[in-house]
């Protein structure tokens, strides 16, 4: 695998329309500078007017090649290897484990490669923050690996240079470190925290300190004030009955994976079935998939809280008479909803959690251990890394306060000129800084700032080695050589430790070599994707009372409330990433923005509407945005995504969105009310939505009862709709033999969180289409996650449906191609030969679930050069004028079968597993043989839940859903 | 002109030639539109016809080369106003053939001053008809696998398919119609042919007349022709708009899926037909001195069948609704009611605006005589059975099963430019027909001239000059 030369970057065409709209190609001044810039003079002539000279030497050279060009097909060689390498058969895809992390939280990751190239990504089974599903970014983040924007060279005040001339650099730093610092973001390395201290040795007067943008400080500070010291929580879902989440979006941030595996697991209907309680101030999908939920603006979940905590102590409950008095004034408005929950928690004691979501205040974190205590609930405890021990806002203040003495800073990742809080004037005190460093994978916000720009390695490029929240350690393992000149965090620290000759590989092999069976270990460790016996030793903290003071502070007043969310993009450094900026907000369906979400009455009484634009003022600091009413958003409260909005990110992200960084102060990191908002009169903005229309019109498409309810009419779901005995004209296919695929998809299981979408993208090579293009209703993706409110706009009641392909045995679209390129297979698939498609489009007309998707332009023909390596082999790239839709991954099939034909050994259940189910982290989505009476499709078939949906049109689908069942708390209804 | 003067005296209606026509006279007035030097209105006109048709080159072009996405199409919407505009041709191409075959049949003899003028038309339309099916498709050079050609791959159309079914009918349609105007012509071309000024004239007629002597023997055999293929072109009429709207029909999306549609298709067809030819000959017998020969009578009696054939779609308009509520279907019942009252409403109430209620204004006999009112009805027809074909497809999809991928389409300026372009077609090729062709059957006229009657010198018939 040779490296691409430098030279060569930007070679990309003029596309940026492929990213954004088509629009956009011809005005964007950016990209007209950008080609007069890179390529050499002649370049620039192209886009002089026409001289007389030059028309006469394009003319001449146009015919005659014109000429050329009909004489035969451009001509591809395909090379065979002239060495080949170990274990490689051409064709068959290989997976290597590795792993990847995010701030404080760390996934396993199984990662496919294909003759080298890294193409998909899937969840390390063996993972205990993965058990092999997966989240959208760990999904997109091969896409960035091939982002045609990332930077190639070391550059030293923006020439080009080497890391030679960087190590040299390095050598001038003051020998004791004075007047050095290093702002790294969350170190989650073994390797890299022992290189910091390391650092920390040879330079003690050096500063380091980390920070991300989303950082768990305020649970981090909450175990510190009722423990005294750093320990975290980790709930067990599954072994809990009663979940109370407050501002917790458990199944969709954080250690998401492990948690909605848990949970899904007790959402069976049956007298196990656990109850979720969310108190939110931001409709999340855990919100949506709560039994019971309340929305208050984001500062009162902890009044919430602390309402609950009070009726707790009345009933009982045994804390600290300290935590007693000083919430027992504590009063929430929906005392109906307070009791009741109260009394649920109670009644099963030693199986009631209460989970508190980052953004809480430290004391509500506190409150919640006390209370989790006294209740026995099943949370385990366990030590945090000494290097995550202390406050990253601590640290960077640290960092900031001692700035004026600095005369070198290196940063390490991050992207501190785009995402510090406004408060630190970041930019402003930088630009006095004489040598500033900065790591990046691109040119962005923050390497405009530093005189040396280093280009980092991707994580499928560099060994390392990752920690996880709870505390898995696993190594880092590269998939291909750094297609640039780029190197790793280790590396660069290496550099700065005097190394420079290190490489990664050896610097992780360090860490792991003080044991005596160190090369087996970590071959095995390696291979599996894991150290293993790494978790964290659990702990068992004694809780103090002298925080309680905190807990008698005033309720939150009635103003207007800014809050701080997390979006597609995270928070910002996969603004980049096509996938997931056109992936639909799981609530909002809002694809390529952000918005400052409103509720309907807010809104009103703003006078604004979707697309109307607000301007937000708050200490001093202003942000105009586009407005879009939320259901179910709290009243006087505005959510606003962080992470878009980037200046400097690439062709993908730039000016995409607001950026809400903007309005974000230290003292109040994700929330605060003293903000203002006024409409910015006669300004609108184009919002585009993936789902303008969100009731189900009382048809039964979801199908959901309450517990009791459906206890007593287990298939109450098959009975929501009469019809008639059902005949086909045709004679239909024989279903009787060999393999017979089937999908269920469990609602009670799914939360709409988009991954199997994002996964189904990489697997299957769908393109983006960009936001104007799905404005126009031509998204590509295979899988829609349909999201229904139900009930009023104030308390609307969400559920969220996985639709892809029903690969109905009697489809309608298979009947109306005139040239049949849409057909049965004989194991049930609605096949489509995209070859023999000439695109007519009745089938798309024809279907009544809406599922096929149209190439309505050449979406791949203007995908920059460098992403097509992504392309998995074994999927046709399709081409404009064909129809395409979800195949159950035809190809993994075939696989299967090849591999079950070879090895002469039968297929078992689960054998073959569609990117979608392998993904889901929950479960939801089953995938298997019929024809195998021991297949869970089989067995789920049987459930009582199960149904089809419009199965009365006689489609006789082979997707099915298990209908979904609420366990509402009586006394709520 | 005197309408009722010339009254025919067996009948007491009017005569079907007005004026004092000679068999000579007939043919001078004919030939003479095409024979005459070009005039400067034609000129103007297929000025204007050939720019239209050049904008529906370009984006024709534009579409092609660039994918369907220049159209205003999404999911759920796999068609607007592509096959509309199918829909709508075809349709217009119905009320030529009828004229020709089933009026012959019955032996209407009024049809014959207008069944020239009215086949062509259709003959073009069924041309602006295909193109839509043609370039609608995301690969329109693959577009020839929809034709059951024997190929080394096995590779077969779907003969399950109604688009298939389209195909066989439409271009049945379209040789038999061509075949039975070529058949007709073929007198009038010898006519023509007899009195051309030009060699070059006088060859190119010659080849198309087939050697025409006017024998005996050859007036048998094309009256024998002309009366198979008028058999033959009268099931082709029903059946053409029959399996057009089985693409609707046969489908499962709610508001296509329903057995009234061949019928009232076919009535729809008809009524538009019948309005286009309306719409073309009011001013051609007005510019080209036709009126003696196309009469007020044609232009009543065709008035009378738009009449008849606005209530029928009128009555399939209120059917429609009257089964979706019986049919119990919610489905069913919310696409009618979102027809009426959705985000279509405005199409759907321009179409029985357009369609049922304007050709009501036909029941009085002073208005249906009345030129401009006749004009200005005709044209209104014609953009209500365009709204027709739009609320049937559009509205139909773009509400369907499942409210989460419910849309909402928009055209676009190639939309816009690739219909506006159909009429560029079509007037290229109407004023084409109008310049070299004769617009009126000769010789079909002169068989119904008083002069023709074996027992005019009875004195039954009128006066005429030998």
């Amino acid at each position: 695998m040779s490296k691409i030369p430098v030279d060569q970057r930007h070679e990309y065409p003029q596309d940026n329309t492929y990213w954004r709209s088509r629009e956009q190609l011809a005005e964007a001044p950016e990209w007209k500078a950008l080609a007069q810039r890179e390529f050499a003079n002649e370049a620039s002539e192209l886009i002089d007017p026409v001289s007389r000279r030059n028309f006469l030497q394009f003319m001449t050279a146009s015919m005659g090649l014109a000429g050329l060009q009909a004489c035969r097909r451009p001509v591809q060689q395909i090379l065979p290897y002239t060495r080949t390498p170990e274990d490689v058969i051409p064709g068959v895809a290989q997976h290597y484990a590795s792993s990847f992390s995010m701030g404080q939280h760390s996934f396993g990751l199984l990662v496919e490669s294909h003759e080298g190239r890294p193409t998909k990504v899937e969840g390390n089974p063996d993972h205990s923050s993965s058990f092999g599903g997966t989240n959208a970014y760990a999904q997109a983040l091969v896409l960035d690996l091939y982002d045609a924007d990332r930077s190639q060279a070391v550059l030293n005040k923006g020439k080009k240079a080497t890391w030679a001339d960087f190590s040299a650099f390095a050598k001038t730093l003051p020998a004791d470190g004075a007047g050095v610092a290093v702002l790294s973001e969350t170190i989650a390395s073994p390797t890299l925290a022992a290189q910091s201290k390391a650092f920390l040795a040879k330079y003690p007067k050096a500063i380091w300190a980390q920070y991300d943008p989303l950082n768990s400080d305020n649970a981090l500070a909450g175990a510190k004030l009722a423990f005294g010291s750093a320990v975290r929580a980790h709930a067990d879902y599954e072994k809990a009955d009663v979940i109370a989440a407050f501002g917790a979006d458990f199944l969709h941030e954080g250690e998401s994976l492990a948690a909605s595996r848990q949970w899904a697991k007790r959402r069976k209907p049956d007298s196990q079935m656990s109850r979720l309680y969310v108190v939110e101030g931001q409709f999340t999908v855990t919100g949506a998939a709560a039994d019971h939920r309340v929305r208050v603006q984001t500062r009162q979940v902890f009044d919430v809280l602390r309402a609950v905590a009070a009726e707790l102590t009345k009933a009982g409950l045994p804390v600290d008479p300290a935590v007693k008095d000083a919430v027992a004034s504590a009063k929430f408005e929906n005392e109906k909803f307070v009791k009741a929950l109260a009394k649920d928690l109670l009644a099963k004691k030693g199986k009631a959690v209460i989970v508190v979501g980052d953004a809480q205040p430290a004391a509500a974190h506190a409150l919640a251990h006390t209370l989790n205590l006294a209740l026995a609930a099943p949370v385990t405890f366990t030590a945090v890394p000494d290097y995550q021990a202390t406050e990253q806002a601590e640290q960077l203040k640290a960092l900031v306060d001692s700035l004026g003495s600095v005369t070198t800073l290196i940063i390490l990742g991050g992207n501190p000129a785009y995402n510090l809080p406004f408060d630190v004037k970041f930019e402003e005190r930088v630009k006095k800084i004489a040598n500033v460093v900065h790591l990046s994978d691109r040119v962005d916000e923050t390497s405009a700032l530093a005189g040396w720009h280093l280009p980092r390695s991707h994580a499928f490029e560099a060994w390392g080695d990752t920690i996880s929240f709870t505390g898995q350690v696993a190594p880092v393992q590269p998939l291909i050589e750094p297609l640039y000149d780029t190197k790793s965090d280790i590396e660069v620290v290496s550099i700065l430790n005097g190394n420079s000759d290190k490489r990664g590989y050896d610097l992780v092999r360090a860490t792991y070599s003080d044991r005596l069976d160190a090369e087996a270990f970590w071959r095995r460790s390696v291979h599996a994707g894991v150290f293993a016996g790494t978790q964290l030793a659990a702990v068992t903290p004694t809780l103090t009372t002298k925080w309680t003071a905190a807990l008698a502070a005033p309720p939150a007043k009635a103003e207007l409330e800014l809050q701080f969310v997390v979006g597609s993009i995270y928070d910002g450094r996969f603004a980049n990433n096509s996938w997931l900026q056109e992936s639909p907000d799981p609530m909002s369906k809002l694809v390529w923005d952000n918005a400052a979400l409103l509720s309907a009455k807010t809104a009103a009484e703003m006078s604004v509407k979707n697309g109307s634009v607000i301007k937000i003022s708050y200490k001093g600091q202003s942000l105009d945005a586009p407005v879009w009413v939320q259901p179910g958003q709290p009243d006087k409260t505005i959510s606003i995504a962080l992470g878009y909005g980037r200046s400097k990110v690439g062709l993908v992200g730039e000016n995409v969105g607001v950026n809400a960084y903007k309005l974000r102060h230290s003292a109040a990191p994700w929330f605060d009310g003293s903000v203002t908002a006024a409409p910015v009169a006669g300004a609108t903005y184009k919002l585009v939505s993936t789902q303008d229309h969100g009731s189900m019109e009382g048809r039964p498409v979801v199908r959901e009862r309450n517990l009791p309810e459906f206890q007593r009419d287990p298939g109450f779901a098959r009975k929501m709709v009469q019809h008639p005995k059902l005949q086909s004209l045709f004679k239909e296919h024989d279903y009787t033999k060999g393999h017979q695929w089937s999908l269920i998809v469990d609602l009670n299981s799914c939360v709409g969180c988009n991954n199997c979408a994002v996964a189904c993208q990489a697997e299957n090579n769908i393109p983006v289409v960009g936001k104007d293009q799905v404005s126009r209703g031509r998204y590509m993706t295979w899988i829609r996650l349909d999201r229904y409110f139900e009930g009023s706009e104030e308390e609307p009641h969400v559920v969220h449906q996985a639709v892809m392909c029903m690969h109905c045995e009697n489809a309608p679209c298979e009947q109306v191609c005139p040239v049949g390129a849409t057909i049965h297979s004989p194991e049930g698939l609605n096949d489509i030969a995209y070859n023999r498609c000439i695109g007519t489009k009745y089938c798309l007309n024809n279907c009544p679930y809406k599922v096929r998707r149209f190439n309505f332009l050449a979406w791949h023909e203007t995908e920059p050069e460098k992403i097509k390596m992504q392309h998995n082999p074994n999927v046709t790239v399709r081409m404009r004028g064909v129809i395409e839709k979800c195949t159950y991954c035809v190809q993994r099939i075939n696989a299967g079968k090849i591999k079950e034909k070879t090895s002469k050994v039968a297929m078992k259940d689960g054998d073959v597993t569609p990117a979608c189910a392998q993904a889901c982290p929950s479960g939801a989505l089953t995938f298997g043989d019929l024809l195998d009476p021991n297949s869970r499709v089989a067995q789920l078939g049987k459930d009582p839940r199960n149904y089809g949906m419009l199965e009365e049109l006689n489609t006789k689908p082979r997707t099915t859903y298990l209908a979904k069942v609420r366990n509402l708390n009586p006394e709520l209804g | 002109m005197q309408y009722a003067a010339n009254l025919d005296p067996e009948i007491a209606r009017a005569q079907l030639v007005q004026g004092k026509q000679t068999f000579d006279s007939v043919s001078d007035v004919v030939h003479r539109v095409a024979e005459a030097k070009t005039t400067r209105a034609w000129y103007i006109a297929m000025a204007f016809s050939l720019a239209l048709l050049g904008v529906w080159g370009i984006a024709v072009a534009y579409l092609v080369w660039t994918g369907i996405g220049v159209w205003g199409l999404n999911q759920p919407i796999g068609w607007a106003w592509d096959i509309t505009g199918f829909v709508f041709w075809v349709g217009i191409g119905h009320a030529g053939t009828l004229i020709s075959a089933i009026l012959f049949l019955f032996r209407q003899k009024w049809r014959t001053s207008i069944n020239r003028a009215a086949e062509a038309m259709t003959i073009f339309a069924v041309i602006c008809a295909l193109t839509y099916p043609t370039i609608h498709v995301g690969r329109v050079w693959l577009l020839y696998w929809v034709f059951p050609v024997p190929n080394q791959m096995a590779a077969w159309p779907n003969f399950r398919s109604p688009l298939l079914w389209d195909v066989f009918a439409v271009s049945t349609y379209f040789t038999v119609s061509l075949l039975f105007w070529f058949v007709g012509l073929i007198p009038d071309l010898a006519t023509f042919r007899d009195r051309s000024t030009t060699k070059l004239r006088r060859t190119i007629y010659g080849i198309f007349a087939f050697g025409w002597r006017g024998a005996n023997r050859h007036w048998r055999h094309y009256e024998k022709a002309y009366l198979l293929l008028a058999g033959l072109s009268t099931p082709l009429v029903l059946s053409v708009h029959t399996v057009v709207s089985f693409d609707f029909a046969t489908s499962v999306i709610p508001g296509w899926h329903t057995t009234i549609l061949p019928p009232y298709f076919v009535a729809g067809a008809i009524f538009s037909g019948f309005a286009m030819v309306q719409t073309l000959l009011i001013p051609c017998r007005e510019w080209f001195g036709l009126k003696e020969l196309i009469t007020m009578r044609h232009l009543e009696n065709m008035n009378k069948i738009i009449l008849a054939t606005g209530m029928m779609v009128g009555y399939a308009y209120a059917i429609e609704f009257f089964m979706a509520w019986y049919s119990g279907n919610e489905y069913e019942r919310f696409t009618f009611v979102n027809r009426a009252m959705g985000p279509y409403a405005w199409a759907y109430w321009s179409m029985w605006s357009c369609n049922v209620l304007s050709p009501q204004l036909f029941w009085k006999k002073s208005w249906r005589t009345n030129i401009p009112l006749m004009f200005v009805v005709s044209i209104f027809v014609n953009i209500g059975m365009w709204f027709e074909r739009f609320v049937i497809i559009v509205t139909s999809l773009h509400r369907d099963y499942l409210p989460s991928s419910w849309g909402y389409f928009r055209p676009t300026i190639t939309d816009i430019a690739t219909f506006a372009g159909t009429f560029g077609l079509f007037f290229t090729l109407f004023l084409l027909f109008i310049r070299f062709l004769p617009v009126i059957a000769i010789s079909e006229v002169k068989g119904v001239m008083p002069a023709a009657n074996p027992h005019a010198d009875h004195g039954h018939g009128a006066e005429v000059k030998a």
